[in-house]
């Protein structure tokens, strides 16, 4: 025990370093983890996700006026040609709208074009063909994007099963270099940092589209990069440090890495944040989710991960490489 | 302690500078350009065309360098992006609106020296460099009900012959045929025939009493075969069509079962791609007028075909149609039994019908196939007030593509032999199948986005990218000084690395992609905080400095590996669900990793060791 230094049976100091206790908050921990992902669920259950143009299908329209327009005339103006239910929002600044049509639209538009190909019939040329006729200014058309429906539900589909089979790979993976106990804690965290993110979502009402889903799939990728350091050296010193709680343990490993988890959590926020600042539009909320799951996911993979840990009563021998455990075989009696 | 080998020096220098070479194109910044091809790929388009085009530009005072001759094209370097529009309507008055296509580009300006070691910039996304984006569905069931029609009117007259009364013969739910009959016997005699005359049926029985029936259903292979040609068919027909737009990498390829995804960089005019895309080419079959034939009755075509134009010239054609294009669902080329080429034709059963019908009193006669292309060009018109206005006139445009002696009363299936060569049977077989659709399509996905709008993301995208980098170089160098600055030499050249291996596998740079680049940068210092707060700790251990050098890449390795192969997971598995932008998020992602681990770890090394290796040090600056 040269390497350690106790205060009243505690370890408080290992290697030179400090020891902070984690575990002893490891309770308070558990309380707001189970909160955060309560709430996250019973937001998703009475919100539900405000999902995107590209999971619900329909017709969104991005122009760019050269003189900043009322919102209520755009709107008006729409509805006179027969673009039932447009919602007009500002985007980025006031000179530019972003319109967006519901699914019906596009639908009848499509199976008008399928009746008669020489129709043909471009949603976008429509819309600004309208606006142009009651705007002084020039109309830039800057983006459009029509899905049907369809689409959006394969799309929706295979959103979900991606991150169900992320999860089980990632599982697989954990299981194989570490062990059982450090897979099911593993994914326990993933799973946690992916209902608060959603939730998160569910709760602001933010749009979720397939760049969102991106960063929540990003965010699995983050998480589990930063559980895999804590529970490597986890591993190390359940090897290296003899006659030490597991509670202990997992205190030191923290303790250790606590430099690295805080370092790498802030480097990448502040690419985060530039992304977030001076990203444009069109990324904001992709990076608003990394945003929120890299936070969710630092404090995931010291309190949810290695909590499970504790819970399963992980103990030395789980970690013993097969090795040994037929030197002690032959040991016994 | 903590020195590498010589050649490990040189093996990071020359991956470094590799990566540098071929990132490099992406410094060049391309030059607005006009391209200028034929409507056909049989026009000649050389130095004449080019002389034409520069003379236009002299004219209209368009400044303009670099004019060359390509393979099939004409291509003109102008000096601002502003006069691309003006250069093209310049061009185009000048070479005429019905031979050449004048497309706007950008001509890349990768020095030669670069070129030739197979160095280029990689490919802009819809998303940076502004286009449209279709996805189109091809109704499938369609093509599988028209399939069923035929086999309808097959099957009655199969029947007849073998003596099989039946009470009906209908087509049920678009898949499923139902033959009635009024007793046993004749059923099984139905039975007997359908079976030996139709192998690709699938046949059952049902009902009862005085309704006894026979069901026949096409097998799932069968039906997943008419699909896979429908979508092929299209496939082909749109490839054809989108080169007409003479737009410079389209993209036309298959996605899944039966969609087509359509990709146009640059093109801004939707309404005009959208139109030339979903455009109708057709055919029209029709007999040949008779030599006293009034006027009124008949109509004069010329021959499509170059050569028989000259040998013949044309043809004087009935005004009336047999049947038109869309009839026709398939036209291979075959040899009959001395071996000359021939192009086997199969009409649907209307078709059939219609052409049994026309021809069955007109055997000796010859029958004409007409080629109808529809053509929008812009036309100058005087509008109201007396200003100049482009319009798009519609066009038809009818040759002559066969024109061939009725042997015998023509039915579903027929032939046209007497063709001079396998590759001119081949090319009859081509422009019959081209002529139509073989499905109806529709478009379930748009994208368009506009030039101001790719240009903006281009710019958002690198100012972020250079915001993150510096936020998060000066904070490696605050935390860990000379470290910090060796982990910034390796975070540069793994940006470069970055660059380099997507340009040379062509990947695309989409702003979901740059966004999977910041990130990398963010994820990338990760091994490197972990190397270093692991020397950090083995100097407070106690280790000397060389000893904790050496120690803390060493006991990091583990963790970086691990912690990295779980995220190349993810990012594969993202790439493997996600469409178009998500994948380029997933794809920078990956390369990220892979890129930084070789940085991160080996990079790093080689800048400490040489640094620090080899010599007493008393402390070091981490």
């Amino acid at each position: 025990m040269s390497n350690t230094k106790e205060v009243n049976g505690k370890i408080t100091e290992y290697m030179g370093k400090r020891v902070y206790d984690f575990m002893r908050w490891r309770k308070l921990a558990s309380a707001v983890s189970i909160i955060l992902v309560v709430v996250s669920i019973a937001a998703l259950a009475m919100n539900g996700l405000k999902l995107g143009l590209d999971f619900t299908g329909g017709t969104q329209i991005d122009v760019g006026y050269e003189n900043a327009p009322k919102i209520e005339d755009v709107r008006s103006q729409l509805e006179q040609a027969g673009f039932k239910g447009a919602a007009v929002v500002r985007f980025g600044s006031d000179r530019e709208l972003l319109i967006k049509l519901p699914p019906e639209v596009a639908e009848s538009l499509a199976q008008q074009n399928a009746r008669d190909a020489a129709a043909n019939n471009s949603i976008g040329d429509k819309v600004v063909e309208v606006l142009t006729q009651h705007s002084e200014g020039g109309i830039d058309l800057r983006r459009v994007e029509m899905v049907g429906p369809q689409i959006g539900e394969e799309l929706r589909d295979d959103g979900g099963l991606g991150m169900l089979f992320a999860l089980a790979v990632v599982m697989a993976y954990v299981a194989l270099r570490f062990q059982y106990k450090f897979a099911i804690g593993a994914v326990v965290a993933l799973i946690h940092d992916v209902i608060i993110v959603l939730g998160f979502f569910a709760i602001f009402r933010l749009d979720f589209d397939l760049t969102v889903l991106a960063a929540v799939l990003a965010v699995i990728g983050y998480s589990i990069n930063d559980t895999i350091v804590v529970f490597d050296r986890i591993r190390e010193n359940f090897r290296k440090v003899r006659q030490a709680e597991p509670a202990e343990i997992i205190n030191i490993s923290m303790s250790q890495t606590l430099g690295r988890t805080f370092m790498t959590s802030f480097t990448t926020l502040l690419v985060l944040w530039a992304l977030q600042f001076f990203g444009g539009e069109l990324i904001h909320n992709f990076s608003l989710a990394l945003i929120v799951g890299i936070v969710i996911g630092t404090f995931s993979s010291v309190y949810v991960a290695a909590n499970i840990l504790m819970a399963m009563n992980i103990t030395k021998e789980d970690l013993m490489p097969p090795v040994k455990e037929g030197a002690e075989m032959d040991d016994m009696p | 302690m903590n020195r590498y080998p010589l050649w490990k020096y040189l093996l990071i220098l020359i991956i470094a500078g590799l990566g540098l070479l071929y990132a490099a194109p992406n410094l060049y910044r391309p030059d607005p350009a006009v391209q200028i091809s034929g409507q056909s790929s049989a026009l000649k388009v050389d130095q004449n065309v080019l002389s034409l085009a520069e003379k236009a530009l002299d004219d209209a005072g368009i400044a303009y360098f670099g004019g060359e001759v390509q393979e099939k094209s004409v291509l003109l370097r102008l000096k601002s992006i502003e006069e691309q529009l003006p250069a093209k309507r310049a061009i185009q008055d000048a070479l005429g609106y019905t031979e050449y296509v004048v497309a706007l580009n950008l001509a890349p300006t990768t020095p030669e020296w670069l070129n030739r070691m197979g160095a280029s910039p990689m490919k802009l996304g819809l998303d940076l460099a502004g286009g449209v984006h279709f996805l189109m569905e091809v109704d499938t069931n369609s093509i599988v009900k028209t399939n069923m029609e035929g086999y309808v009117s097959d099957v009655k007259s199969k029947l007849r012959a073998a003596d099989a009364r039946y009470r009906g013969v209908t087509l049920e739910g678009d898949r499923e045929i139902v033959a009635s009959f009024r007793n046993e016997e004749l059923r099984s005699l139905g039975m007997r025939t359908l079976r030996k005359e139709f192998p690709t049926l699938q046949l059952t029985e049902s009902g009862s009493g005085e309704n006894l029936e026979i069901r026949a259903t096409l097998s799932d292979q069968e039906i997943k075969q008419l699909e896979d040609y429908a979508v092929t068919q299209n496939l082909t027909t749109l490839r054809n069509r989108v080169n007409e737009l003479g737009v410079a990498e389209p993209i036309v390829q298959r996605q899944g079962r039966n969609r087509i995804v359509v990709e146009l960089p640059g093109v801004q005019d939707t309404a005009e791609a959208k139109r030339i895309i979903g455009k109708t080419a057709n055919l029209e079959y029709r007999m040949e007028a008779k030599p006293d034939a009034l006027v009124t009755n008949k109509e004069f075509f010329e021959y499509r075909n170059e050569q028989e134009r000259a040998a013949y010239g044309g043809a004087w054609l009935e005004r009336k149609v047999i049947i038109s294009g869309e009839r026709v669902t398939d036209a291979r080329v075959g040899y009959d039994e001395s071996g000359f080429p021939q192009v086997n034709i199969t009409l649907d059963a209307r078709g059939g019908e219609m052409m049994h019908r026309a021809t069955w009193k007109n055997v000796g006669r010859r029958m004409g196939t007409l080629f109808v292309e529809s053509r929008f060009t812009p036309e100058k018109q005087l509008d109201a007030e007396g200003n100049e206005i482009v319009v798009q006139k519609r066009t038809d445009d009818k040759k002559i593509i066969s024109l061939a002696t009725v042997q015998s009363p023509l039915g579903r299936q027929f032939r046209t032999t007497g063709l001079g060569s396998p590759a001119e049977a081949q090319e009859l077989a081509l422009l019959l199948r081209s002529g139509a659709l073989a499905a109806p399509m529709y478009f379930v996905e748009e994208r368009v986005i506009g030039p101001s709008l790719g240009a903006d993301n281009i710019k958002v995208g690198v100012k972020s990218v250079q915001i993150g980098m510096l936020a998060v170089v000066l904070c490696m160098l605050i935390f860990y000084r000379v470290f910090g600055l060796a982990a910034t030499i390796a975070l540069t050249v793994n940006m470069v690395l970055l660059v380099a291996v997507m340009s040379i596998l062509g990947a695309t740079l989409t702003l979901p992609g740059i966004a999977g680049m910041v990130l990398t940068i963010g994820m990338a210092v990760d091994a490197n905080v972990l190397i270093f707060s692991r020397i950090r700790e083995e100097l407070r251990n106690g280790l000397s400095p060389q000893s904790a050098i050496s120690s803390g890449f060493d006991n990091a390795y583990s963790a970086i590996v691990d912690a990295n192969i779980t995220t190349l997971i993810v990012a594969v598995i993202l790439y493997a669900i996600g469409s178009g932008p998500v994948q380029g998020f997933a794809v920078t992602l990956s390369i990220g990793i892979l890129t930084s681990m070789f940085t991160a770890i080996m990079g790093t090394r080689a800048l400490i060791n040489l640094f620090y290796g080899g010599r007493r040090v008393q402390k070091l600056w981490i």
